[in-house]
Parts: structure tokens; sequence; C-alpha cells
């Protein structure tokens, strides 16, 4: 634990798989640059890895004042303890206030680990960052300027904020693409510190017998329209209007847990609190009802199209076009109206 | 070569069947407003122990932190096999974060004698994930998360296949280790009736407390108490006793427990209402969906 510390940096550990970084630590640059600045205080991303100083200028250019980059051949890959022990000694030597991490598998990995042996307070998933105050009830004490760890709990049913005042640095992880990726400024200039890291062949707890990774099957957060379709499409081969709808638009097809689990369409094209949360221009919903954890992956997007034949459909509520009908009467006539127009 | 596995489970509101007033008023949950199930990745952890007992021999110990009601589960994991059971449970332990709650257990987890810890991936009413990696940090042991298979064990080195992000990869290690087990790992067995048999009058000492109580309130506190002494001392005797460990027989370092031992506080809780700014309601006709298809073409959110 380190102490409340007003000077301290806004960190964010730039994860890097095979010497490519991370969407999630990039999408979190221009978030971390607003609390910084907020806070009056630096932006730092952590750097950690074998031969990956060339990505320290790429997390300049989205938004870090200083990189503390830390190259050892025992980080090549990512490991609990060989990363976390790094992390750990680079909080104590420099004490920041907020340490963020991607909610990848690596980061939900490492973040606990090291919240742990720091014993700091550490908020998981959080779709929101925020800098406020906290007065606690019983004494009238106001602790300034904390950060807001805003995520969803109980299944996505309710809207926590959590903070932490006292026992410092302030941690939490953030889902993929639940913050805008940043446009990258190349003329940005900042501070590479190289750091060293303390380890020895015994910290090297875990043997990496095989990998095997595969590009996910759909890229949905680069998509500008999405047609996602849910358990009212009724079957995989009815699953083909979705495709088709998707085709005539040129928009990526998604779905429900409940379209997935049915196995109407690979998980990849999950959207919502435990598939992928998107953003969109447009979002078609067919035969979609519209539940608190899908709605966490989509209500962001610009537009919403809900098709549903249930009027009291919760989806309706945030869609701003709402038809009330067989999917499979109007998809068809919605693909007859684009084949027309474009 | 025999293996001692404690497999570390929580009793979970069913998140799927909330219902609106499942939130007390500072923020906490009122669990008592939502039905109480066995959290559905501890069963596989639970499912991967008793292979490994069936497979290798060893023993296999089912823990839980939670309210006395907790208990439930212990004997649901009896039912399915476990051959131990342990409910942690002290008021002090309320209001404990992940951190909290990893100091607690891991007080716990260090009495016994183990060589694998498991635990499920995450909990559904938080689905932090925290707990695990935080307890192996507190053992010292290694852990490996998110196991989605477990494919050798010999040699005091086990070797499993573990999701990352976009793939898999197998990795191996020397025990002791922490495992976190996803619903991919297996299918979890139902209880066995034989088990349910034998294990259907199993209690944790502040149940059997809680029912002589309750079916002798004419007798007086002495004489209450030698009832509820004697019928603790008979179920240990049948082996039926649930331990029942509170911070003070875990040593436990009050600072570290409960609301002072958790760094984590709410500020705020919100239920979610999300509605859309400005909606139309669009014809289901071939002249509603057109117009709005050119709508929307006009404003180019569709090129
Ligand atoms: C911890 C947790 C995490 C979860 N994560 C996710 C997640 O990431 N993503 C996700 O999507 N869900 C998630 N869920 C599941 C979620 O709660 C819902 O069960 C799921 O989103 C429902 O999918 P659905 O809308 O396809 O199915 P349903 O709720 O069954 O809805 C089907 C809808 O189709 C309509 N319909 C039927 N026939 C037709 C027709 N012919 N024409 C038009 N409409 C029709 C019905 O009126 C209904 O509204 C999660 C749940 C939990 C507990």
């Amino acid at each position: 634990m380190i102490s409340v510390n007003r000077q301290g940096e806004v960190w964010v550990f730039a994860e890097q798989n095979e010497g490519k970084l991370a969407d999630t630590p990039l999408e979190l640059m221009s978030k971390a640059r607003k609390l910084a600045d907020k806070l009056g205080v630096k932006l730092a991303a952590v750097l950690m890895g074998d031969q990956v100083s060339e990505l320290a200028e790429r997390l300049v250019q989205y938004g870090a004042d200083k990189v503390y980059l830390i190259e050892h051949h025992l980080l090549e890959h990512y490991q609990a303890n060989t990363y976390a022990k790094t992390l750990h000694d680079l909080i104590h030597k420099y004490e920041p206030q907020v340490v963020l991490c991607g909610a990848t598998i690596n980061g939900r990995d490492l973040a606990p680990r090291v919240a742990s042996s720091v014993k700091a307070g550490l908020t998981a998933d959080c779709t929101d960052l925020q800098i406020g105050d906290h007065e606690v009830k019983a004494t009238k004490e106001v602790h300034k300027n904390l950060l807001f760890q805003v995520r969803p709990a109980f299944g996505g049913n309710i809207i926590a904020t959590i903070i932490n005042y006292d026992r410092w640095p302030q941690m939490a992880t953030v889902r993929e693409g639940v913050m805008p990726m940043p446009e990258p400024d190349v003329s940005r200039k900042g501070q590479i510190v190289e750091e060293k890291a303390t380890l020895t062949k015994e910290d090297l707890l875990v043997e990496i017998l095989d990998q095997h990774t595969r590009p996910k099957k759909v890229d949905l957060k680069a998509a500008r329209v999405i047609v996602a379709g849910g358990a009212g499409v009724g079957s995989k081969d009815n699953f083909r209007v979705i495709w088709d709808l998707a085709n005539a638009l040129g928009a990526a097809p998604a779905a429900t847990r409940a379209a997935v689990d049915l196995g109407f369409i690979d998980k990849d094209h999950q959207v919502g609190q435990t598939g992928t949360t998107v953003r969109p221009s447009l979002y078609i919903a067919a035969g979609v009802s519209g539940a608190i954890q899908h709605q966490a992956g989509m209500s962001d997007s610009q537009k919403i199209i809900a098709i549903n034949n249930d009027p009291d459909a919760p989806i309706f509520q945030i869609a701003h076009y709402k038809i009330c009908g067989d999917l499979n009467d109007i998809v068809p006539k919605m693909i007859k109206a684009i084949k027309e127009r474009i | 070569m025999p293996y001692n596995c404690v497999c570390l489970i929580k009793q979970v509101p069913d998140t799927k069947k909330i219902s609106g007033q499942a939130m007390n008023d500072d923020g906490t949950v009122n669990r008592a407003a939502l039905p109480a199930i066995f959290n559905p990745e501890d069963l596989n952890a639970l499912e991967t122990a008793l292979q490994i007992k069936e497979r290798y021999g060893g023993t296999v110990t089912a823990i839980t932190m939670g309210l006395p009601s907790a208990a439930d589960i212990l004997r649901e994991s009896l039912y399915r096999g476990a051959d131990d059971a342990i409910l942690v449970t002290d008021r002090k332990c309320a209001a404990s974060d992940t951190l909290a709650t990893s100091y607690i257990i891991s007080c716990a987890v260090k009495k016994l004698d183990y060589d694998i810890v498991l635990c499920g991936r995450q909990a559904i009413d938080g689905d932090t994930a925290q707990v695990g990696p935080q307890l192996a940090e507190k053992l010292g042991i290694t852990p490996i998360t998110y196991m989605e298979e477990l494919q050798e064990l010999a040699n005091g080195r086990i070797t499993v296949r573990r999701a990352i992000e976009n793939g898999w990869q197998k990795v191996r290690t020397k025990l002791p280790v922490l495992l976190t087990v996803t619903d991919e790992a297996n299918e979890p067995r139902v209880p066995a009736a034989k088990f349910i048999m034998k294990y259907k009058n199993a209690m944790a000492p502040i149940e059997v407390e809680k029912a002589i109580r309750n079916d002798n309130t004419a007798l007086d506190e002495q004489a209450v108490k030698q009832l509820i002494e004697d019928e603790i001392r008979v179920l240990e005797e049948k082996n039926l006793l649930i331990k029942q460990w509170d911070l003070g027989f875990l040593e436990a370092d009050i600072n570290w427990c409960g609301r002072s031992g958790s760094p984590t506080k709410v500020h705020r809780i919100q239920s979610v209402v999300l509605t859309a700014k400005g909606s139309k309601e669009v014809e289901p006709t071939e002249s509603g969906v057109s117009d709005m298809v050119h709508e929307l073409i006009k404003e180019k959110t569709i090129a």
C-alpha cells in the first residue's frame, strides 16, 4: 500500500502481446489523458516486454507524457508473476495515484495480483472513469479529486460508482471497446524512462508449452453499421436474414448471447456485457428483447433500430426507430428498400 | 500419487432472477430478496477437483466464506463427492471487498494441507475474477487463471490449457498451484443419491444452534446450551459436522478484514434506466420501412 499521493501520476499498463500493443491500453489513453489533465499530473504508460522499445513512441502519440520502458528477456511473454513483480516494484518506486489496466485476460490476471501485493483497492471491468469528490457520511470528511470507478454490478442490473480514498494507488480495469479509440497525434513528444526489472529464472513460474491464437471472425468494434439478431430469429437457417441485411448494408452481423447459445452464430459476434462493446453509427436489433446485459454493449450506438413483435420489449425504450412486427416480414422489406436506394 | 484439493465456492444471488428491491440504501446487496445459488463456475472448479480425486486419489475440501446460509452450498458439495466442508463465517467479515476476502480466505486455506487450490473463474454477483489471483498472491503459490482443460498431472507438475485473448495456451507448472476454472472446463455433475442420503443431515454448528433454539423455546439457557453441545458432538462422531471457522479461529488480523480491510468503498449506486432521445414509431409496412431507410441514407447514417 502507498499513501495518498496527490502528485502521483496516472498510469496505464500498456499491454503488448508478441510485440504488438493491445487495443485496450490505447483506448484507455483518451480517458486517462482527461483524468491526468483534470488532476494536473502526468500521464504515463508502463510498457514491459523484450525488445519492445519501438512501441513507446506510439504510446506517446496516443497521449502519454511519459513511458516507463522495462525490457528484460524474462518479460518476453506475459506471465502473472514476472509482470506483477515488475509492476509492483515500479508502483513502490514512483507512487502513482491511479493505475489502469485493460480488462483483457492478461489484465484481469495481472491487476488483482498487483493489487493484492500492493494492498490497494481494485475495481474490475469499469465502463467509465471520472474525477470527483466523496463525503464520508459518518465523519463529514470530504475526499477531493478521487477516481470514480463506474461499473455495472449484479449482472448489469445496477451501476455502482466505487472509490478508494485511503489506500492508493486507485486501481481499475476497463473492458475492451468501452472507451473510444483516440486518434494518434504523430507530432506529440514525450519522455521515455528506462527502468530495470530485477528478475531471475526462478521468477518464471510457468512454462508456456504451446500457444495458439486466431483472428476474431468479425471486427465488431470497427463496424459503422451492425445488424444484430436475437433468439427471436428462430433458427440458424433463418439467421440468413441477418446476414442478408448485413450484406446489403455492408454491415457486420452480430448477436445476443441467447442467439449465440442457441448456435445461430459464432461467439465472436456476441454484443454485450460478456461480449463486445460497440458504438456504431447504426445498430439494428432484430428479434432482440434488449436485456440489460445486451444493452450494456450497444446502448452508446448513435442510432438504434429495433424490430420486435412484442410492443413491450425493453429494446424499444432505447430505440430511435421502433418497428413493431415480425422480423421475417420487415427485414426483407428493409433489404428491398436498401437495394432500391443504393 | 494422491492430491489434496481445496475448492473455494461462493453462494451468490441468482442475478438472472433479479427484482427491483435487491439493493439496500447503503449500496450493499439485499441478498434476502433473491434466490441464492451455487456460483456456476465454482461448480466447474469442484468438478475438476472431484475428477482429480477419482483419478489420482486424495481429498476434496470445499470452503466458503459467507453467511450461515452458505452451508447450503457446502452440503451441495458433499452431495457431489467432497470429503470435507468448511464454513468461514463471522459478522466481522461483512462488507469485505475482494482484497479483504482474499486475505480472510488465505488465513483459512493456510490451515489446510493442499496441493491444488481451485476457484471458479468469477462469481456472477460481482464478475470481478479477482479473489482467485489475490488469494494465490497471499498464499505465495502460482496462479493459473482461465483454465479450460486439465491435461496432465504427474510428478508434482500440472499441465493445463488456459484461455488467452483470442486463443489458448498450454502451460505447465509445479505444484502447489491455484487454478481458476472456466465453464469450458467440464460439465459439472449432479448430486449423487448415495451422498444425499449420507449427508442430508450434515450441519454447521450455527445451524444446529438455530434449530435447537427454535425447537426448545421453553427450556432455560443452560439446558439449551447442553442440547446444542450434545448435538454437535453427535454430528462430529458421525462425520456430519460442517466445520465452522471464525476470524478468531483463523487468527486473522482484523485490520485486514471486513470494512476496515477493504480499500474500495461504494460512492453511489444507480439502477439502470436507459432511454433514447427522440424516437419514432415506424409502420411495419413497405412504405414505412422505405421512408426510414431513405431518411438514414439522407443523413448519411448508411452510405
Ligand atoms: C452475467 C450475464 C451476462 C450476460 N451477458 C450477455 C451479453 O454479453 N450479451 C447478451 O446479448 N446477453 C447477455 N446475457 C443474457 C441476457 O440476459 C439475455 O438473456 C439475452 O440478451 C437475451 O437474448 P435475446 O434478446 O436474443 O433473447 P430473448 O430475450 O429471448 O428475446 C427474443 C426477442 O425476440 C422477439 N421475437 C420473437 N420472435 C420474433 C419475430 N418473429 N419477429 C420479431 N421479434 C421476435 C421476442 O419478442 C423477444 O423480445 C447475460 C446474462 C447474464 C446473467
